[in-house]
């Protein structure tokens, strides 16, 4: 052992920094857990603040709001996952449709792109694009005679809102692995097809789609585990008390009522709650993937 | 219009603070993820099963904001600038991308340069660095293009307006509606048009820099999926 040690010792000083990243501010963070367990107090420290028990937890489950905020973290991610994963596959093969190559980079480059650009940027464009009094969307429904909608101070409207932004900022960036995996697919098989007298679209339906169906089935399994991860950044850009009813999740709320109204042992019991449901999830993504196919996350 | 957005104090400093985020931040996460990244890419590593499932098992299950927060609070980072470049130091996603390229280089290399009289930091510095430009201008990239747009780090941690970077004066500005005094008195004319008029500028002088350099470097961002889709 410590001839080993000693044999990769300069390895292990090049992973040093690493390691104590991950110490510092990801373990040491999950035994802060114990704050939900006691009650807190910034000045008595960690150690010093008396044990509770599961007062907050009960305190979260009591809550009226704890319903809804299970309802909307679980529903906008399934919305997601319902929506958004056939978005990139649609979008794939389409691209494989398109002969003519130099219009298919352009529409890649294109698709790609708001992949990169933040959330902010894209939080502030859907304010001006969905405003009721400067926005061409509610422009064209002025100009059709209806009245304007306040599409962002509508409940009703958010999880549309929030689904089909994230499609197009994720959709392009999505369909690469579906694009890699075409290009495994045997030509052999589409002209055997053409001989067979398929046309496209049979040859997309028969040759295309199970070519393409591996990659599909594990991210369809790996998706499915991300489910509860709803982005922070943008639900809370985009909401407001208005649109809580549909629109507040668990991190925003916590955020709310631990960081800014200062009740950590509170936020961190809520937050802690849905991480363990949202382990389960992944944990056992991770495991049909497995089982499915020979790609898993470890 | 821009000459009004461009005049803006609060955009010029938080462009000046965003570009000092990235460079450092950039430089230090890409020169720690490629260090610990080779370690773990050596097959027979002491302990590198350990360290790889600690470090894996981190993407199912985390502290939590709150104890994040508290850690990074406690070690008096607030308000300054290694609150926006350390708590999102390594990606772990990232950290793995590199570990598999790292793992593709071949062992001959390596051993030539140890038979030459190098150590494993000789070998990794003048051997392997160089070997691994494209892998390293992607995940590079990578870091800057999140450093760039991140906005929660800076929400969570930055209480002073001074240290604000770019997306949290464009939210403000774009979002919550406020304006320097010299823009309001300005913009008195018009003001529906012009107001809308100021936030597209905002919008669009803050993703130009992303927006410009973009169709050069797609490819290497495209790489870097493909390296990621590959299991380690």
């Amino acid at each position: 052992m410590i001839k080993q040690v000693m044999r990769d010792k300069y390895f292990l000083l090049l992973l040093a920094p690493v390691l104590i990243y991950y110490v510092i501010f990801k373990y040491v963070p999950m035994f802060g857990i114990v704050i939900s367990f006691k009650n807190y107090n910034l000045f008595k420290g960690i150690w010093d603040s008396e044990w509770v028990g599961l007062k907050y937890y009960i305190q979260f489950f009591t809550n009226p709001d704890a319903f809804e905020l299970i309802r909307n973290t679980f529903l906008l991610g399934a919305y997601k996952l319902l929506f958004g994963f056939p978005a990139p596959i649609i979008l794939a093969l389409l691209l494989n449709e398109v002969r003519w190559s130099i219009y298919k980079r352009f529409v890649q480059t294109v698709s790609y792109l708001p992949h990169f650009i933040s959330v902010v940027v894209v939080a502030g464009m859907l304010t001006l694009f969905l405003s009721p009094t400067i926005g061409f969307i509610n422009d064209v429904i002025k100009a059709f005679g209806f009245q304007p909608i306040n599409f962002l101070m509508e409940a009703g409207w958010f999880r549309t809102i929030y689904v089909a932004s994230g499609i197009w900022q994720e959709a392009g960036w999505g369909s690469i692995i579906y694009l890699a995996a075409l290009t495994t697919v045997d030509p052999q098989l589409y002209e055997a097809a053409e001989i067979d007298g398929a046309g496209r679209w049979k040859r997309m339906l028969h040759v295309t789609l199970p070519g393409i169906a591996p990659a599909m089935v594990i991210l369809l399994v790996l998706n499915a585990g991300q489910i509860l991860e709803i982005g922070f950044e943008k639900v809370f850009l985009l909401y407001n008390p208005a649109t809580y009813e549909t629109a507040d999740v668990i991190s925003t709320y916590v955020y709310r009522t631990g960081i800014v109204k200062g009740n950590f042992s509170y936020g961190t019991a809520v937050d802690l709650f849905m991480g363990v449901i949202s382990f389960i999830f992944v944990f056992s993504a991770n495991y049909a993937s497995r089982r499915l196919g020979e790609t898993s996350l470890w | 219009m821009y000459h009004l957005v461009l005049n803006d104090p609060r955009i010029l400093l938080g462009y000046k603070n965003t570009i000092v985020y990235v460079a450092l931040g950039t430089l230090l996460s890409l020169s720690f993820t490629a260090m610990g990244a080779y370690a773990l890419a050596r097959k027979n590593l002491v302990f590198g099963k350990t360290f790889m499932l600690m470090i894996v098992f981190t993407m199912l299950f985390s502290g939590g904001m709150i104890p994040t927060f508290l850690v990074v609070k406690s070690l008096g980072l607030m308000n300054t600038i290694w609150a926006m470049t350390i708590p999102g130091l390594i990606s772990t996603w990232n950290l793995i991308v590199m570990r598999t390229f790292f793992q593709g280089i071949p062992k001959e290399l390596e051993e030539s340069g140890k038979m030459d009289g190098l150590t494993d930091i000789g070998v990794f510095t003048w051997i392997v660095l160089p070997l691994s430009k494209p892998a390293l201008s992607t995940i590079g990239l990578f870091y800057a293009v999140g450093l760039w747009n991140n906005f929660f780090l800076a929400l969570l941690y930055l209480r002073d307006e001074s240290m604000y970077p770019l997306q949290v004066i464009l939210r403000n500005i774009v979002m919550a509606g406020q304006y320097s005094d010299a823009q309001v008195v300005s913009a008195s004319g018009d003001e529906m048009i012009v107001e809308e008029s100021l936030k597209y500028a905002t919008i669009l002088v803050s993703t130009l820099p992303i927006l410009m350099v973009y169709p050069f470097i797609q490819k290497y961002f495209v790489k870097g999926a493909m390296i990621g889709s590959v299991k380690g």
